[in-house]
């Protein structure tokens, strides 16, 4: 028996007493590709991780995309600069407000316009909801991967406020085109105002409890904590940037660091983990950020409505340009999306109603680039808590 | 230490690398820029300016390929230093249609790997030294770069006809 195990160099005979043998047997580990996606409810749409595994660990993790690839980029210079407005609903579809604001401002830019001090309050306002509902179906789908489904249900009847209010002002519930270039498409409805404080005053209460039911969950932070670190070096290095940057621990908002709009008039803090709860830059430190600037969000709308002019025979479109034709010249222009930096990066060429080029540069798909980096090593339930933290929307990856 | 502005980021650069390396600065009101003429100092300026006490750019925040339509394709890379002055520029690289290539930044900022598969995808630049040059948005058999001014899209894609 013993001569013939020696042949296998998998397994060898050992001594233990004097006549006592144990077999060893060291089983030959094999590598497993595994597909997760495009069809996993765990990649939020239509991504497809191509998993080499060790057993249950990720030896390396590729993203694949392109499966909701539109062309935006390709219709962007088809179009005139009004109509590309949609479109850019279209990408990150659960923060469109913010994706417009982006892009006018680089149109607003090019033009060299001003727009109305009262419209730059009802673009923060719409935003910061639209803020405050992106990070609620982030937290919302990150507790569902997870496996914790009550919190879904009370975080979506919350959100339920949120799309209505907006569809109330301009009879959208998620992709708006109500932030023009130069305005908006609607005036606040009477008592719009009076509705947005009451719902900043109802909403309150209802995030601590929120906090209560999921993020001081034992279970939920067993699952999160110290899971997908990402040191600030790195981050900085994949151009990482909104919470999945703050997350990490690096004091980095473009609406205080690259201040637009109103928001230098506007108090309010830039979170970041304190390492209390979390360990910072895991999974759990990016999901804390998200919950706290709930809070900073709804701090903003507030001073917004005290703040704002009143003004009762306000026209929205006093300052829209009729035919928007900017002359030549290129231009960089971001903001801060519930998900990070979007930019676009237009070019004119001075001669047409159409940008030339226009890219855009999504938080998400930058973000999503660092995903081989953390899910290296960890297990693959944990690369389900990995990718939920890094909050993709795949609209927005693939344009 | 402090927050520089692009005319004494140009000049630094200027002085580093002699003055015929770049072009000169474009100091437009929206987005000021230069262009780095010689291609081979691409990676070491990049590294230099990544590295460097004064300059310190170690956030790559976008990197967008453009045909200009003459011609010539480019790339323009948006840097700014995140954790140090937060000052930013913008750099240009130029190429033509046929000599595609432009260095590789993806070993000096991560981020531009992905960056550069999509001006690679969608503009048709070549990015000598990326390590995974592949397609990213179209499938990998996708004839053609669809953001090129003289594109044309192909009749059929494995038998489903394409223009509609």
């Amino acid at each position: 028996m013993a001569e013939t195990l020696e042949y296998s160099p998998k397994t060898r005979l050992s001594q233990t007493g004097s006549n006592q043998y144990i077999v060893e047997k060291d089983l030959d580990t094999e590598y497993m590709t595994l597909n997760m996606g495009p069809q996993h409810p765990a990649t939020h749409g239509v991504l497809r991780v191509e998993l080499i595994t060790d057993g249950e660990v990720v030896m390396k993790a590729t993203p694949h995309m392109g499966y909701l690839h539109r062309c935006f980029e390709k219709h962007a210079e088809a179009l005139d600069y009004q109509k590309v407005i949609p479109y850019t609903d279209r990408m990150d579809y659960l923060s469109a407000m913010n994706t417009e604001h982006a892009f006018v401002m680089a149109v607003e830019k090019l033009l060299n316009i001003e727009v109305p001090r009262r419209v730059e309050f009802m673009r923060v306002i719409v935003a910061e909801l639209q803020r405050i509902a992106s990070h609620q179906v982030a937290i919302a789908t990150y507790g569902l991967d997870i496996g914790a489904f009550t919190p879904f249900l009370h975080i979506m009847r919350d959100r339920e406020h949120i799309l209505t209010l907006l569809e109330w002002l301009c009879g959208a519930r998620m992709l708006y085109n109500y932030i023009w270039v130069g305005g908006v498409s609607h005036n606040f409805p009477p008592k719009f105002k009076q509705r947005v404080a009451e719902f900043v005053k109802y909403y309150k209460p209802k995030v601590d409890e929120m906090m209560a039911l999921l993020t001081e969950n034992e279970l939920f932070i067993e699952r999160t904590r110290g899971i997908g670190i990402l040191p600030a070096d790195v981050a900085i290095n994949y151009g990482c940037s909104g919470p999945m940057l703050r997350g990490s621990g690096v004091k980095w908002d473009l609406r205080k660091n690259d201040p637009y709009s109103i928001y230098p008039e506007l108090e309010f803090d830039v979170v970041v983990p304190d390492g209390k709860l979390s360990i910072i830059g895991d999974s759990l430190s990016r999901h804390l950020v998200r919950c706290y600037e709930i809070y900073e969000s709804l701090k903003i709308i507030q001073q917004c409505i005290d703040k704002m002019p009143e003004d009762p025979n306000f026209d929205p479109h006093a300052a829209v340009p009729k035919r928007i034709k900017p002359p030549a010249g290129e231009v960089y222009a971001r903001d801060e999306n519930p998900r990070g930096e979007v930019g676009f990066y237009v070019i004119a060429d001075g001669k047409g109603t159409k940008p030339f080029r226009c890219k855009a540069r999504a938080a998400c798909f930058v973000n999503l680039s660092v995903l081989p980096e953390l899910a290296k090593g960890n297990l693959i339930s944990d690369v389900v808590a990995i990718l939920g933290s890094i909050d993709i929307v795949l609209g927005e990856v693939d344009r | 230490m402090s927050k520089l502005t692009p005319e004494q980021i140009h000049a630094i650069i200027k002085e580093e690398f002699g003055a015929e390396t770049v072009s000169d600065l474009d100091n437009s009101r929206t987005m000021p820029n230069f262009t780095v003429l010689d291609h081979t100092l691409w990676q070491p300026m990049a590294y230099f300016m990544r590295t460097d006490e004064r300059l310190k750019f170690d956030y790559l925040a976008c990197l967008s390929g453009v045909d200009y339509g003459d011609g010539t394709l480019g790339a323009v890379y948006n840097l700014e230093s995140l954790s140090a002055y937060q000052h930013k520029i913008a750099v240009k690289l130029k190429c033509t249609k046929e000599n595609n290539t432009i260095p590789s930044v993806a070993e000096i900022w991560r981020t531009a790997e992905w960056h550069e598969r999509e001006a690679y995808d969608l503009v048709g630049i070549v990015f000598e030294g990326n390590p995974d040059l592949r397609r990213i948005l179209c499938p990998n058999d996708w004839e053609g770069h669809p953001l090129r001014k003289d594109y044309t899209v192909q009749e059929y894609y494995h038998g489903i006809k394409v223009p509609y």
